[in-house]
């Protein structure tokens, strides 16, 4: 479907200056409602005067004008001072709503909505509806639930945010480590959920993919000094560089020692690289920063074998010692396994089962499609064939579960 | 003379009619004025619903260690309910912050829930 330019670029403008407007009226509802009302009213009137100088600007004061009408409807009382003084701020609109000005109210926003004091999806969800302006029923279709569940979802997290007060402000320097990796949590996942879909093809919610990088680029933009921030984009743009090589015609799963790598983006890779080495020269390493160094290494790399494993694995040596989690110990196996043989990356598997108290990794199918790699690749067959079904049994997605299907026929006699 | 601290359990329904509520409500009234006139009434307050609640944990079992904020209520059965503080703060940050340094934080769990303020239309 064609988007209306003029349509789509007051959806932009819209999401810029409903932050501000969420500061006004302390409500998020109240300001989605005026933001929508304004963003109808500059369709119709742009549309005949043309566009204004300052988009923002126009749409911020009706907005609040929309705003404040309102409350005066709702309640018959007097206004409370604390809720409507903002409002009431009669100063010109071009002072108030500068860019950086517009700038800050995104980035509490931003803060707000990944408050750790709030569940994981409802973070997601608040971020994608808030920052990206997707409607409801686009977020529950991402995240494969019904939209009375999201509209749920969202509207308990709106109601938690206003009757325990997580305020709408900075964090202080000294919650700024937490608070932001709470922050860069989420954008990471937003844009897993889509370069990675849990179910039917693997590039079916690309543009989920899409909307993680814009908040990324946002949050990096915002805070540029941060270089986890710049590290987060660096990774999402490394990795989607590869999203072209993924599939084949009908769907499967090529690895990427089997890619075209003629379809990866190299501007998007020499992008990411730049940005990667500008951070490190920070000297302020982190999680972000170390796995956009993998991701950049792979998109360098001329071919498979060209690859520096040596580095990557030492790489993931690090991230490892900052964040042992299941997902980087599998990775660092596969490392590790190009540089010293599929034997001790099997070593390393082994390893990680015995720890894994709470069996979760043996739920995650690509812990059992990389056993599986390295037990094919010792030529132990009949073991292998155990690991694939064990990868198929924990419902990977469409392109996963084809390959997984294509290496088992392969294997059986 | 011995102090005594109800919590009180219950379901908790979403929306129901209001007059529903204000039957209920009245009830409530008519049980702080009696306990009220009869010299009991020490204090106590409504809490919003278990949706805005908020459980904080210090870690490494000693003051001072890092703070895990969780979404939600404190549901473990083996841990109980053994006392509550109310605090006034400005907002959320300022109640875990406060919530952070009672020792039941690193001792065991400290659930944050917002009191309902009546005044408040």
């Amino acid at each position: 479907m064609e988007q209306h330019p003029l349509a789509e670029m007051l959806r932009i403008e819209g999401g810029r200056v409903l932050a501000t407007l969420i500061r006004f009226t302390g409500n998020i509802d109240l300001a989605e409602e005026a933001v929508h009302d304004a963003v109808v009213i500059a369709l119709e009137r742009w549309e005949r005067d043309g566009i204004p100088d300052n988009p923002a600007a126009w749409i911020t004061t009706v907005a609040r004008r929309r705003a404040l009408d309102h409350l005066r409807r709702e309640s018959k009382r007097t206004l409370k001072e604390s809720v409507a003084g903002p409002l009431l701020d009669e100063r010109p609109m071009v002072e108030v709503d500068t860019d950086s000005a517009i700038g800050d109210d995104r980035l509490r926003l931003l803060f707000t909505c990944c408050h750790p004091a709030l569940g994981i999806e409802a973070r997601i969800a608040l971020a994608l509806r808030t920052l990206c302006r997707l409607t409801t029923p686009e977020i529950a279709r991402a995240f494969l639930v019904s939209d009375t569940t999201m509209g749920q979802r969202i509207s308990r997290a709106k109601s938690k945010i206003a009757n325990a007060h997580i305020p709408y402000r900075m964090p202080e320097d000294h919650e700024l480590p937490e608070r932001l990796d709470a922050v860069l949590a989420t954008i990471y996942l937003v844009f897993t959920a889509g370069h990675h879909a849990a179910v039917g093809s693997l590039d079916s919610r690309v543009d989920l993919a899409d909307e993680g990088i814009r908040l990324a680029r946002l949050m990096a933009e915002l805070m540029p000094d941060e270089p986890e921030c710049v590290g987060l984009v660096a990774l999402l743009l490394a990795t989607n560089a590869r999203r072209g090589g993924r599939v084949d015609v009908d769907g499967e799963l090529i690895l990427m020692a089997d890619q075209n790598r003629s379809l990866w983006d190299c501007g998007a890779i020499s992008e990411a690289t730049a940005l990667v080495e500008t951070s490190l020269t920070k000297r302020r390493p982190g999680p972000y920063q170390i796995q956009a160094a993998i991701a950049t290494l792979h998109g360098l790399a001329p071919n498979y074998a060209a690859t520096d494993w040596p580095q990557i694995a030492e790489l993931y040596r690090l991230l490892e010692h900052r964040v042992p989690t299941p997902v980087v110990r599998v990775n660092r196996a596969v490392a590790e396994a190009e540089v010293h043989g599929a034997a001790v990356g099997l070593a390393m598997l082994d390893e990680l089962l015995r720890a894994d108290v709470d069996a979760d990794v043996t739920r995650w199918h690509l812990y059992w499609a990389t056993r599986a790699d390295f037990l094919r690749r010792l030529n132990r067959n009949d073991e292998s064939i155990e690991a694939y079904d064990a990868a198929l049994k924990c419902n990977p997605n469409e392109s996963d579960r084809r390959f997984l299907l294509r290496r088992l026929t392969e294997l059986r006699p | 003379m011995p102090r005594y601290a109800a919590l009180i359990y219950g379901t908790e329904e979403a929306g129901g009619p209001p007059e529903v509520w204000a039957d209920i409500m009245a009830q409530y009234n008519a049980f702080g004025e009696a306990a009220g006139a009869a010299g009991v009434m020490a204090g106590g307050e409504a809490l919003q619903p278990t949706a805005t609640a908020t459980t904080v944990h210090v870690k490494g079992g000693a003051k001072g260690g890092d703070i895990v904020t969780t979404d939600g209520p404190f549901a473990e059965t083996k841990e109980v309910l053994g006392g509550f503080y109310l605090l006034d703060c400005g907002n959320l940050d300022d109640a875990i912050k406060w919530a952070a340094q009672i020792p039941g934080a690193w001792l065991g769990r400290v659930e944050v829930r917002p009191v309902i303020d009546f005044s408040q239309g």
